[in-house]
């Protein structure tokens, strides 16, 4: 479980989990889902939750983006687009395996 | 009010105050408590059920030094239970064989590792404990082994700004994910030592670039948090996310507090959990309500866009330099008396040539200093 030792980079290869240091719960009190880490708390909004969950470390970028798109019935490029630059961005800030 | 009260999501516990170390900064107040002042097993379960009841998410477990509580792993599991992210703060040092796979067992979601020195010398030497260098590196060891993630914390100060580079190779080769490379705040014993601890100016800016260049060559392998030093700032820091707002402390014998230093602030008194419930302390303690929110505020605070940014800064470092809790923090540039912050530093200079006063640190320890008047 050794930090990586060179940056992640997203691709639709990529299959995303969550590291052992960040867990999603519902919190009663708040009545959202509050994603947990180290020092910092985040509150996702439906569609952050939705990339999140999926990151379960069996399904590829190219499947959660297929599977988002047909959800939302949109455009699979344009979720592509923002799947990845979300991963992208847990992944360098050490939310997301990658 | 304001603004509607909010529910806390962070809680401090400090556990205890008996440390092997004696961090001439420690953020611990200078009258420490002895251990039969500690809050027992129980208690502590019933106050992390309360935490946990009125919204508190994360709970760091703290000191002194957290592990010398026997009942650690039950406190650890205590939370757990109740699905609280739990985060152990610690020295690293004496923490007997099995403990750490006892920790990660009972639901230990992370784990943070201070280093006085990226070098031995100087973690023996800040700590004043022979070869606790050499304990810290086998505690990241087995931390690691445990499954357990990992941040480094390196507080810093004149006698290790040098080092920054060092530590930051040094959380890279003990696999952290976390870096903090955090700069002494001067309350408690840090002010009591403020002109032995306060760095140069030009070590602030290298400092600084490299923190600065090494996020950017590490993103995405290891997170660096930095905390900027206050006495060097433009503006102030947001102490606490703001007083009582969203977060709170509880020292060894359940008294319950905004924030570290704030029992030096003469005019409030704090109340203890066993006596008044957690949900009534944080709702109702006059010392909780003093500066929450933004009403209390004096000029400039009270006018300014960043009221809601800053919160005013540090109330106890208001209460230390400009000798009023309820005005700006004099780290701030648009505080009156801001100046006096520069000159803080240029005294700390000054004393600091003085070869024979350099290493002249007040060690914490119990019953060596008393509370300045």
């Amino acid at each position: 479980m050794m930090a990586l030792r060179e940056r992640a980079l997203v691709s639709p290869q990529s299959v995303p989990s969550l590291p052992k240091h960040v867990r999603i719960q519902y919190d009663p009190v708040r009545q959202a889902f509050a994603v947990l880490s180290p020092e910092k708390i985040f509150w996702p909004n439906d569609i952050s939750l939705d990339i999140l969950r999926r990151c379960d470390g069996r399904s590829t970028v190219g499947h959660i983006i297929a599977d988002l798109a047909a959800d939302y019935d949109a455009e699979q490029e344009a979720v592509a687009a923002d799947v990845v630059a979300f991963l992208q961005e847990w992944s360098d800030k050490l939310l997301v395996k990658l | 009010m304001s603004e509607p009260l909010l529910p806390p999501i962070g809680m401090l516990a400090e556990l205890t105050h008996r440390c092997p170390l004696q961090c001439p900064y420690c953020s611990n107040p200078l009258e420490l408590l002895k251990a039969n002042r500690e809050l027992d097993t129980q208690t502590w379960l019933d106050l992390f059920s309360q935490a946990a009841d009125l919204g508190v998410l994360q709970v760091h477990l703290s000191g002194g030094e957290p592990t010398l509580r026997r009942d650690l792993e039950q406190l650890i599991a205590g939370l757990s239970a109740r699905g609280v992210y739990t985060n152990l703060i610690t020295a690293g040092v004496g923490i007997a064989e099995g403990r750490i796979e006892a920790f990660a067992e009972a639901g230990l979601d992370h784990l943070q590792l201070s280093f006085q020195g990226a070098r031995p010398a100087t973690t023996d030497r800040i700590g004043n404990h022979k070869g606790g260098h050499e304990k810290k590196l086998e505690t990241a060891r087995r931390a690691r082994a445990a499954g357990l993630p990992l941040t480094i914390n390196a507080p810093i100060h004149r006698h290790n700004i040098e080092e920054v580079p060092e530590f930051i190779d040094l959380a890279l080769s003990l696999g952290a994910e976390r870096l903090e490379i955090a700069n002494v705040q001067y309350a408690g014993w840090a002010l009591t030592n403020r002109d032995q601890l306060m760095p140069e100016r030009d070590a602030v800016e290298r400092q600084a670039e490299i923190v600065a260049a090494a996020r950017e060559r590490l993103t995405g392998i290891m997170n660096i948090d930095f905390v900027p030093p206050d006495y060097f700032a433009i503006y102030p820091k947001p102490c606490m996310g703001g007083w009582a707002r969203d977060a709170f402390m509880v020292t060894p014998d359940g008294t319950v507090l905004p924030c570290h230093a704030a029992q030096t602030i003469p005019s409030l008194s704090f109340e203890r959990f066993g006596p008044r419930s957690l949900a009534e302390i944080w709702t109702d303690s006059p010392a909780f309500n003093a500066f929450r929110g933004t009403d209390w505020m004096q000029q400039p605070c009270r006018s300014c866009e960043r009221r809601e940014i800053d919160w005013g800064g540090c109330r106890c470092q208001a209460m230390a330099i400009a000798g009023d809790a309820a005005a700006t923090d004099p780290a701030c540039a648009k505080s009156p008396i801001h100046a006096r912050m520069a000159m803080l530093i240029d005294e700390a200079q000054r004393a600091a040539a003085v070869p024979s006063k350099d290493e002249q640190f007040v060690y914490r320890r119990i019953g060596v200093v008393t509370e300045p008047a």
